[in-house]
């Protein structure tokens, strides 16, 4: 139990003075040593005391000594020694780091995301480089490795890829033919589902899953491995991250995802089968005569390019982030989630300039 | 000593991780004012069983006594409590990386007292200048060394003066100088301010340092507790070797 007295110039402390007392003694001294030109303080009723208590009574002789506030009965040794310990008076004040200007933080950041840009292209160079370079020499690569990376990256992604290419085909087919069947526009369904399927849905949807589900699992495994000084462990070995880590995995997106975007417009056109047969009676024959004959060898030229494109977007971005990534787990999280972020947005911005192609 | 009451009884003390026992009938007593080692080779159990006694890992059977109270079927908010006098040295530090070093070591002091900011702000220099680190405030765990984070996260374990410590290798991954520095602040928390105090570690000098108590583990179970004599004439083949060799074999 802590007291305390004010009493002819005198403030006398009695007791145990630890954190859980310091705010009301705090508020109660506040008020009384305002009034106050000068005074002494007698330590020697206290029996025990935290480091808060040290800082408090530091805190309270700094603000007091202006007014000639001086410790005039000691504390027992034993009171002393621990104040002693945590004794800060002696200590340097830390400064705190001056803040940045609107215009400087401004600057920093546009230098900084010029520097990453740099490194993106340098890694995509790189990647492509010895993608190409590993299509005819193997070495610096583990053995069965592509095979590996196409079942993680392309098999495992079928069944969510197909589920929601089907929803999506079913979707887009309902909302077009309640306006469709107004107009007695019925059989151009299979016309619209397929060109939508086929150009743009087909790609964007495999592209976006992809970004989500390998591309945040591609920048995480080099990020865990950048962290954990993995990737040095292999430069030690002689041997080239990029080739080792991911060539590999560029050589199997670049072969799964066409079979990828294959199985979403099939999936998607089952979809809108649905409501074609079952909502607008269209018979099979039509609905399938009508889709390959809206197709031109264009339009799957150009699909297939695109998401072809996609994939290595995915892969490179992912890998940019990895290699890029310090400190720690926060780093590796940091890292997942701006790859996917800036997979999508690369993904969206190179579906749009395909999209020229089709003036 | 003896005579003493324990501040921490544990009767029994068996933990799993899913089926596998890694502690089974551990029975210890830790006493007020000493600083005690636990030692045994690795995955012995030394970390589970600080984890069990702090119920950071449940125990499945057992009684744990924190001053005499157990603590095992206690409610969160009662345990609590009892944790705000309880310092815990993580292995390898566990800052949290997203805050910076001040912020870290202030945790504790806002969410468990009403002290005002500068008052924290003092605690907190004097804490960071008991571990010998000087300016490092504003810097992020990620800037700091692997020594330099384990000196800020013990900075952090008794920024609220806790009556026991518990570290967790302390000087694991830090040079012989520091180590020996963190050595003397232990015994300097000890003497001055009668800390209890409980250390995992394999360094022999540390524990001719330090040690008042010892406790070994051997495959999850207790070979021996007392002191550090009575440890080297105890006749138990690890221990004679661990004091013959400085390691386990």
């Amino acid at each position: 139990m802590l007291k305390h007295s004010f009493h002819e110039g005198l403030l006398r402390i009695e007791g145990s003075l630890v954190a859980q007392e310091i705010p009301s003694l705090h508020s109660e001294l506040e008020a009384a040593l305002k009034s106050k030109d000068s005074f002494n303080i007698d330590l020697s009723g206290l029996t025990g005391i935290d480091s808060a208590g040290v800082a408090f009574l530091e805190e309270l002789t700094l603000k007091a000594a202006p007014k000639g506030a001086l410790i005039i009965h000691p504390p027992s040794a034993e009171v002393q020694s621990v104040m002693d310990t945590f004794r800060s008076l002696d200590l340097p004040t830390v400064e705190p780091r001056p803040k940045q200007g609107f215009l400087e933080s401004a600057g920093e950041n546009l230098l900084i995301r010029l520097d990453s840009f740099k490194n993106a292209i340098m890694t995509a160079s790189e990647v492509v480089w010895w993608s190409i370079i590993g299509i005819f020499d193997r070495s610096g690569q583990r053995k069965y490795s592509i095979v590996q990376h196409g079942l993680v990256l392309g098999f495992n992604a079928m069944p969510i890829i197909a589920l929601m290419s089907f929803i999506i085909g079913f979707i887009l087919s309902l909302q077009s033919a309640v306006q469709l069947r107004i107009y007695g526009a019925n059989i151009f369904l299979a016309d619209l589902l397929a060109v939508t399927m086929v150009r743009e849905m087909g790609p964007l949807i495999t592209a976006i899953l992809v970004a989500g589900r390998s591309g945040s699992a591609i920048a995480s495994e080099i990020a865990s491995m950048n962290v954990s000084e993995e990737l040095d462990a292999l430069r030690m070995m002689a041997l080239d991250p990029v080739r080792f880590v991911v060539v590999p995995k560029f050589h199997a997106i670049t072969l799964v995802m066409p079979v990828l975007v294959l199985l979403a417009i099939i999936a998607g056109e089952i979809g809108g089968a649905v409501i074609a047969f079952g909502y607008l009676d269209l018979s099979v024959s039509t609905f399938l005569s009508r889709s390959f004959n809206i197709l031109t060898l264009k339009d799957l030229i150009i699909t297939f390019t695109k998401s072809t494109v996609f994939a290595w977007l995915i892969v490179i971005i992912g890998a940019h982030y990895g290699f890029q990534t310090t400190g720690g787990a926060e780093g590796v999280g940091k890292a997942t989630t701006a790859s996917v972020v800036s997979s999508i947005f690369a993904i969206v911005i190179a579906d749009s300039l395909f999209s020229l192609l089709y003036i | 000593m003896k005579n003493s009451k324990p501040m921490i009884s544990v009767r029994g003390l068996e933990a799993r991780y899913g089926e596998k026992v890694i502690l089974s009938d551990i029975d210890l007593d830790i006493f007020p004012g000493q600083l005690t080692v636990i030692l045994g080779s690795s995955g012995c159990g030394k970390t589970t069983m600080l984890k069990a006694i702090t119920r950071l890992v449940e125990p499945t059977k057992g009684s744990i006594k924190y001053w005499g109270e157990e603590i095992t079927q206690m409610d969160e908010n009662h345990f609590q409590k009892v944790l705000k006098q309880v310092g815990m040295l993580f292995q390898g530090g566990a800052l949290l990386n997203s805050l910076n070093v001040f912020e870290n070591i202030a945790i504790p002091l806002e969410q468990h007292t009403h002290l005002f900011p500068a008052l924290i702000e003092r605690i907190i220099r004097v804490k960071l200048s008991l571990v010998k680190l000087g300016d490092v405030m504003h810097l992020m765990p990620s800037e700091l060394s692997g020594g330099m984070k384990k000196r800020v996260a013990l900075a952090r374990a008794i920024v609220l003066d806790p009556k026991i410590l518990f570290c967790d290798e302390p000087s694991a991954g830090i040079d012989p100088l520091t180590s020996s520095h963190l050595d003397e602040l232990l015994l300097e928390l000890k003497r001055k301010l009668n800390m209890t105090i409980v250390v995992v570690t394999h360094e022999l000098a540390s524990i001719h340092r330090i040690a008042d108590r010892i406790i070994f583990l051997e495959n999850g179970r207790l070979i021996f507790q007392g002191d550090l004599a009575s440890a080297k004439q105890a006749h138990v083949p690890s221990i004679d070797t661990f004091f013959r060799s400085g390691r386990y074999d």
